[in-house]
């Protein structure tokens, strides 16, 4: 299967090694992976802020980018909370807009257009990657991946089948880390409550690693435990990790 | 007068307070339990949450013909309906049928729509002493406090500060412990008196029903059926979008409502209160249809939705900005996700513009909702508003200049560059501890990371070449992978 890689403004610039990984899964499962290098942002920070002619605008150039018939079979991303927006909102906001012709084109993106897990067990019917992780990894399920894409349990799914992982229970699981985007900011101080309430139950299921399907959460979930978990003087890095789906499924025995 | 009110500020001084959110997160997350264990034994709870949808949008959709018939059928029974534009007009008229009739002190139940119009305080300047009977609404009028919940106002208060707050007031020089029975009890016995006296019950709605002119009163603790009964003149104060077309569609709402609400499967009262009986109850009863920005809000194609609400509050016990900071923070009393959307839309943007920012988007509000109203898709409506009415010129620059970036791939790879070489002064040890300006709400407690040494477009075009040409990897990856121990 030929897939285009939506790598997000966010992975491309801060968490390459996800983009990687994700290329790294797919051509191990036998696919060919591209990457439209048009592509730069999707247009959700500034719907989210409130920017919604600059996000449509954004969204128009996003859709023609990735939504081009060039013998692409699947768009996959890293993202589910980008793949939720041009998939599940966009059609939306732009027929709101009276915006036909974006609606219809961010639709028929929207039917090929899956996040990493999701590609994986639902479209590709692969719950086995061959990764190999002994560690003990919990599992922050975004509320982006829950509530607006849907992708349901398919990175549970995934990690049961990576060896030598012990996936350990996170409490209050649903519990938004915070993030929210320009709500971090502006709103820092709740989203720090949320964040703080996030990580103490992170810190609390003793993983060495906590992973999640959105690599902003993981920005925010990282950035605020190695502020509460801090490495020991010299030591490797935080006590806990945040490490994005993606790597853990590239990860292979004696890599 | 109209200054804006500032959720960040007041929200983070919130937060400061242990006890209140020691308090918030004990009973928001008691409720949320109790709701969701309700709502799983419901065969269908999706079927029924899109009937009461439907049902809620066909009366807004033809409010001014049930409105109508709703005065028409109450009228026929008996009752005396109004209407008000606004809170001083609703105001005005409960002032002067408590004047009418000589009182001076009259019983409430428990009323947002009251509550909106600042009732108690507009009679209060007239002369009338309006008491609260609900218990959780007293213990916010003894306190001189406002409400900070739609269904439990006093959530913010522990039994311990009800005790304390008791002692000051109705049990003085009484031993009471915090057991809530025994406060009740206090309550209880302050609260027969003043039932037994008043000349005058007011309530609010919890829906209005057009084909029989019925005004329906959801309620736990008896002291609204106390009120709708003892006074020889009952007032109700509804909400123009409380009004739905049949007993039928009443009896839908009121299967979600409880347990959407409390968890349980009905309430302890439902009075169904239908024009005056002689010789049995009130022997006046008017009925204030209130508008008070409910046309405006109306008018707004995706905002409208806002107006199915039920008040149920199931929205505000999964919210985790609300279970954090409690209901004063919005400086309304609808506060919470469907505060958020409600207030602006009701009472202007000018002062509550920040309210639909002050939600993360995950999405919990929507997914309890009993009427299936789209509270993200309405805050994100809500803030492209804000910003077209409001937004600071140099929050617009910055908008602008992100956009520009992100308009071509060259301008967005130049920007990754720039920022990246303006970020290396402030990284320690791979990360940013401390940002300046407006960003520094972001290092207040968490570090970030910076941009990557390589971007995942730098290596697509090393690794790869310039365009979209596959291939397979010829070397590891240069930068921070993750690999198996």
């Amino acid at each position: 299967m030929k897939i285009a890689l939506f790598i997000t403004c966010v992975a491309d610039t801060l968490f390459p090694e996800t983009g990687i990984a994700v290329v790294r899964v797919l051509e191990r499962l036998g696919h060919e992976v591209v990457f439209p290098a048009g592509q730069t942002c999707c247009g959700q920070m500034h719907v989210n802020s409130g920017y919604r002619d600059d996000a449509l605008r954004l969204a128009r150039r996003f859709v023609d980018v990735l939504g081009r018939d060039d013998g692409v079979d699947a768009v996959v991303s890293p993202s589910s909370s980008c793949v939720g927006w041009v998939r599940e909102l966009l059609p939306g906001v732009a027929r709101e807009a009276g915006d036909e012709r974006l609606a219809a084109d961010a639709e028929a993106l929207g039917g090929r257009l899956f996040e990493l897990s999701e590609l994986l067990v639902r479209r590709l019917g692969v719950e086995d990657v061959g990764a190999a992780y002994p560690r003990r990894v919990t599992l922050h399920p975004t509320c982006h991946s829950q509530r607006v894409a849907r992708i349901g349990d398919a990175p549970q799914r995934l990690l049961a089948k990576v060896k030598g992982l012990e996936l350990l229970e996170l409490p209050e699981a649903t519990e938004c880390c915070g993030f929210g985007g320009t709500f971090s900011i502006k709103n820092a101080a709740v989203s720090l409550a949320m964040l703080e309430d996030k990580c103490r139950n992170i810190l609390a299921t003793g993983a060495d690693v906590v992973t999640a399907v959105d690599p902003s959460c993981l920005l925010h979930i990282g950035g605020g435990l190695s502020r509460l978990a801090p490495a020991a003087p010299g030591g490797p890095g935080p006590a806990v990790r945040a490490v994005h789906l993606a790597q853990i499924l590239a990860a292979e025995a004696g890599a | 007068m109209s200054r804006a009110h500032d959720f960040p500020a007041a929200a983070r001084a919130a937060l400061a307070d242990a006890q209140l959110r020691a308090n918030l997160r004990g009973a928001t997350h008691t409720i949320r339990a109790r709701r969701a264990a309700a709502v799983a034994e419901l065969p269908d709870f999706e079927g029924l949450r899109e009937q009461a949808r439907r049902v809620k949008d066909d009366a807004l959709d033809h409010l001014d013909e049930l409105l109508a018939r709703f005065e028409a059928a109450a009228t026929a029974a008996g009752a005396q309906v109004h209407h008000a534009a606004d809170a001083g007009a609703a105001n005005a008229f409960v002032a002067a049928i408590a004047r009418d009739h000589g009182v001076t002190e009259l019983v409430k139940t428990k009323s947002l729509a009251t509550d909106e119009i600042g009732l108690d305080a507009a009679l209060a300047a007239t002369g009338v002493e309006a008491v609260e009977t609900d218990l959780a609404e007293l213990i916010v009028q003894l306190a001189g406090d406002t409400a900070s919940h739609i269904l439990v106002p006093a959530v913010h208060y522990s039994r311990g500060q009800v005790r304390d707050l008791f002692l000051r007031t109705i049990a003085r020089g009484r031993e009471l412990s915090d057991d809530p029975r025994e406060l009740a009890e206090v309550s209880r016995v302050y609260l027969r008196e003043r039932f037994l006296r008043a000349g005058m019950g007011v309530t609010g709605a919890n829906a209005g029903v057009a084909e029989t002119g019925t005004v329906c009163v959801v309620e736990n603790e008896g002291n609204g059926r106390m009120c709708t009964t003892l006074p020889s003149v009952l007032v109700t104060v509804m909400g123009i979008e409380k009004v739905v077309a049949t007993l039928d569609d009443l009896a839908l709402l009121l299967r979600l409502l409880p347990r959407s609400a409390t968890g349980e499967r009905m309430s302890s009262y439902v009075s169904l209160l239908t024009g005056i009986t002689p010789g049995d109850g009130p022997r006046e009863y008017h009925i204030v249809l209130l508008d008070n920005g409910r046309r405006d809000a109306l008018a707004d194609p995706v905002g409208r939705q806002a107006l199915r609400c039920i008040r149920c509050s199931a929205c505000l016990n999964v919210c985790p900005v609300y279970t954090r900071v409690g209901g004063h923070a919005y400086g309304s009393i609808y506060p919470g996700p469907i505060g958020a959307i409600l207030t602006p839309q009701l009472w202007g943007m000018e002062r509550h513009a920040e309210l639909p920012f002050a939600s993360s988007l995950c999405g919990a509000c929507a997914e309890v909702c009993p009427v299936g109203i789209d509270i993200p898709e309405v805050l994100l409506h809500l803030r492209a508003r804000a910003v077209r009415e409001q937004a600071p010129a140099a929050e617009k620059v910055v908008y602008g200049a992100a956009a520009w970036a992100f308009g071509a791939p060259r301008r967005f790879a130049a920007a990754q560059k720039a920022v990246r070489a303006a970020e290396r002064p402030l990284a320690r040890r791979g990360l940013v501890r401390r940002l300046p300006g407006p960003l520094a709400g972001w290092t207040e407690g968490r570090d970030l990371r910076p941009v990557a040494r390589e971007t995942f477009r730098e290596w697509w075009a090393r690794e790869r070449g310039s365009e979209e040409r596959p291939g397979r990897c010829r070397e590891k990856p240069p930068v921070r992978e993750e690999k198996a121990p």
